[in-house]
């Protein structure tokens, strides 16, 4: 359905590509990457907001490189919403529909069941500067979707909400995605959100592509040391292999499996890594005494990082470990890498 | 706390300053309405040669405003959205009719449109002459006018988020379509406040004018002429008449922008 070739946006201190990328038709597909990386860009230039330097956006097999924005059939969501201060919210929503061939009545239906379906029926004649921000975001949603764009791309759509709306706007996202058929580019630097809302993503960094693939596998398997503690491997190690042996620093970790050809890196989750206090209690594949070197609260468990020879580790401290933990002043614990939850690249 | 702020000295030497400000600015324009007698202001009112000066003054100051409106509006655009080379220059070129004394402006006019010049003789051919008429005038008012008007519809556009236009160019409206629906209906009170400084503006201009029209006379050629002729009392009646159009303007201006200040 979109198909980036080579896209290239050159700005003042910024430059994006070359870019190449291919969107599904129907797929709700995330663009990743954190803030800076060129996500809102990409959008931009795929609505035609954005001049492009060089390269072409085909849309539906059409070349549209060129066109102007009104031209496309492609709606877009701002991350704060944009929506026309000085109309009410119905005006907002109606906003496009006069540019749209089909009957008025057709449309005019189509419109009430999108204001129904994103419960905006008792704000229609409100204004909008007086919305919360889940208001915003369902009058700026139904604004595009009323004249059903062929594309809807969405700019961090959830990330300036209030967590309580966040989660319902993220099912709504959802829903409406898999109701009205439409091919969705939602930009997030959040891969929870990814991983809940995108069956593919691509992951951005200073404008350059750094990854594509299915969500899950992307989180399961990174292809890039920056890929992997974007997706929450902290623990990523230049290494060297032998077989099924990696060599980390002085340390040697046994893998699952042989790694693929060229790999150059391990890394692992802070959640598989398990930091237990005081000697092992029983015999198992990479497990290292070391010493803690710092712990941080993260709610529901707490992180370590424990220094083993060179390397230092950030792994879980269970809350029943933690327990034990108090009186214990050495520092003294080890640290077990199960080699399942290893990922060699 | 509110004994110590009133004996500040720092606070009451602001006072003091502000007082002085207001005083110097008050004092003379008071003096100058409270000294003419009604009858001299009724007898300048029944003045055809008055009236026709201040009418033309305003006319032809709403033409350079007029003018200005239709070439600066697409210009101020440009300026507030585009990122191009050269656009800091050519926004010190928009201030320059700020900078430069009055007089010179009319002999920068003049040399232009005189016959020895070819812009000057192929507008004498087309029927166009800037000395002494009316499109003199008006060309001198939009030359000091422009630039009041541009950089205020400026400041406007550039408050109006660009995404909106975004949104509306990808709902199907064309650029055109945009202006007319969004940029506009969000600017206007800025581009009003604009065309009413740049109204303001023209309207006091003496020195460039009279370089290049003497003739038909605006208010303040009027008012510089009966000075020289018949001295301070005889000029003041008119000057009177021409601050109330000002000040009207101003009060205008005031209540245009007013409420977008307690907006903000």
């Amino acid at each position: 359905m979109i198909r980036l070739e080579n896209l290239r946006i050159e700005l003042d201190g910024f430059t994006l590509g070359d870019l190449s990328l291919a969107v599904r038709p129907g797929e709700l597909f995330t663009l990743l990457g954190p803030t800076g990386a060129g996500k809102t860009l990409v959008l931009e230039a795929v609505a035609g907001v954005m001049p492009v330097t060089s390269g072409r956006i085909l849309l539906g097999g059409r070349d549209v490189t060129r066109l102007p924005p009104e031209r496309r059939g492609v709606g877009i969501v701002y991350q704060d919403y944009a929506l026309f201060p000085h109309l009410s919210v119905i005006k907002n929503i109606l906003y496009g529909l006069r540019y749209h061939d089909g009957d008025g009545a057709d449309a005019r239906r189509r419109v009430d069941g999108l204001v129904d379906r994103l419960g905006l029926g008792p704000l229609v004649n409100r204004s909008v500067t007086h919305l919360s921000g889940g208001e915003k975001q369902r009058t700026a949603l139904a604004r595009a979707l009323a004249v059903r764009p062929e594309v809807l791309l969405l700019d961090e759509p959830l990330s300036a909400l209030d967590p309580n709306f966040r989660e319902e706007i993220r099912d709504v996202l959802k829903e409406l995605h898999r109701e009205l058929e439409v091919t969705v580019v939602l930009v997030t630097h959040d891969f929870a959100e990814a991983l809940f809302l995108g069956e593919r993503t691509a992951l951005i960094r200073h404008g350059r592509l750094e990854q594509v693939g299915v969500t899950r596998e992307v989180f399961r398997k990174p292809a890039t040391p920056f890929a992997a503690e974007f997706v929450g491997m902290k623990n990523v190690f230049r290494a060297s292999f032998d077989g099924d042996r990696a060599r980390v620093g002085d340390l040697e970790l046994r893998l699952e499996s042989p790694p693929g050809d060229g790999a150059s890196h391990v890394a692992a989750r802070p959640e598989d890594v398990v930091v237990q206090p005081g000697p092992p209690l029983l015999e198992a594949p990479n497990l290292f005494e070391g010493r803690l070197v710092a712990t941080m609260d993260r709610g529901a468990y707490r992180e370590a990082s424990v220094r083993v020879g060179e390397v230092v580790f950030k792994g879980t401290l269970s809350p029943k470990t933690l327990l034990e933990f108090s009186g214990m002043e050495s520092g003294e614990v080890h640290v077990h890498v199960p080699p399942p939850a290893i990922h060699a690249f | 706390m509110k004994r110590l702020v009133r004996f500040d000295p720092f606070f009451q030497l602001t006072l003091v300053c502000s007082l002085t400000v207001a005083a110097f600015i008050l004092g003379p324009l008071v003096e100058m309405i409270l000294q003419p007698s009604w009858s001299g202001l009724r007898e300048a009112l029944s003045d055809k040669d008055v009236v026709a000066s201040i009418r033309l003054s305003v006319t032809t100051s709403g033409t350079a405003a007029l003018v200005s409106f239709l070439v600066g509006t697409p210009f101020a655009y440009l300026l507030a959205r585009k990122r191009f080379p050269g656009k800091k220059l050519l926004e010190s070129v928009v201030d320059l009719p700020i900078m430069i004394p009055h007089p010179v402006i009319g002999i920068a006019i003049l040399s232009l449109a005189g016959k020895n010049h070819w812009l000057g003789s192929f507008m004498q051919q087309l029927g166009i002459q800037l000395m002494g008429t009316v499109t003199g005038i008006v060309t001198v008012l939009t030359f000091v006018g422009l630039p009041f008007y541009v950089n205020t519809a400026k400041t406007g556009f550039e408050a109006i988020p660009s995404r909106l236009e975004k949104v509306s160019r990808s709902l199907g409206a064309s650029s055109w379509q945009t202006f007319f629906r969004v940029t506009l209906p969000l600017a206007w009170r800025s581009m009003l406040a604009g065309l009413i400084m740049c109204c303001a503006r023209a309207i006091s201009e003496f020195g460039a004018v009279i370089i290049v029209a003497y003739h038909p006379m605006i208010a303040p050629v009027m008012i510089y002429e009966r000075f020289t002729a018949y001295g301070l009392r005889y000029s003041q009646p008119v000057a009177v008449w021409l601050i109330a159009v000002c000040l009207a303007l101003f009060f205008l201006l005031r209540f245009v922008t007013l409420p977008r200040e307690t907006k903000a």
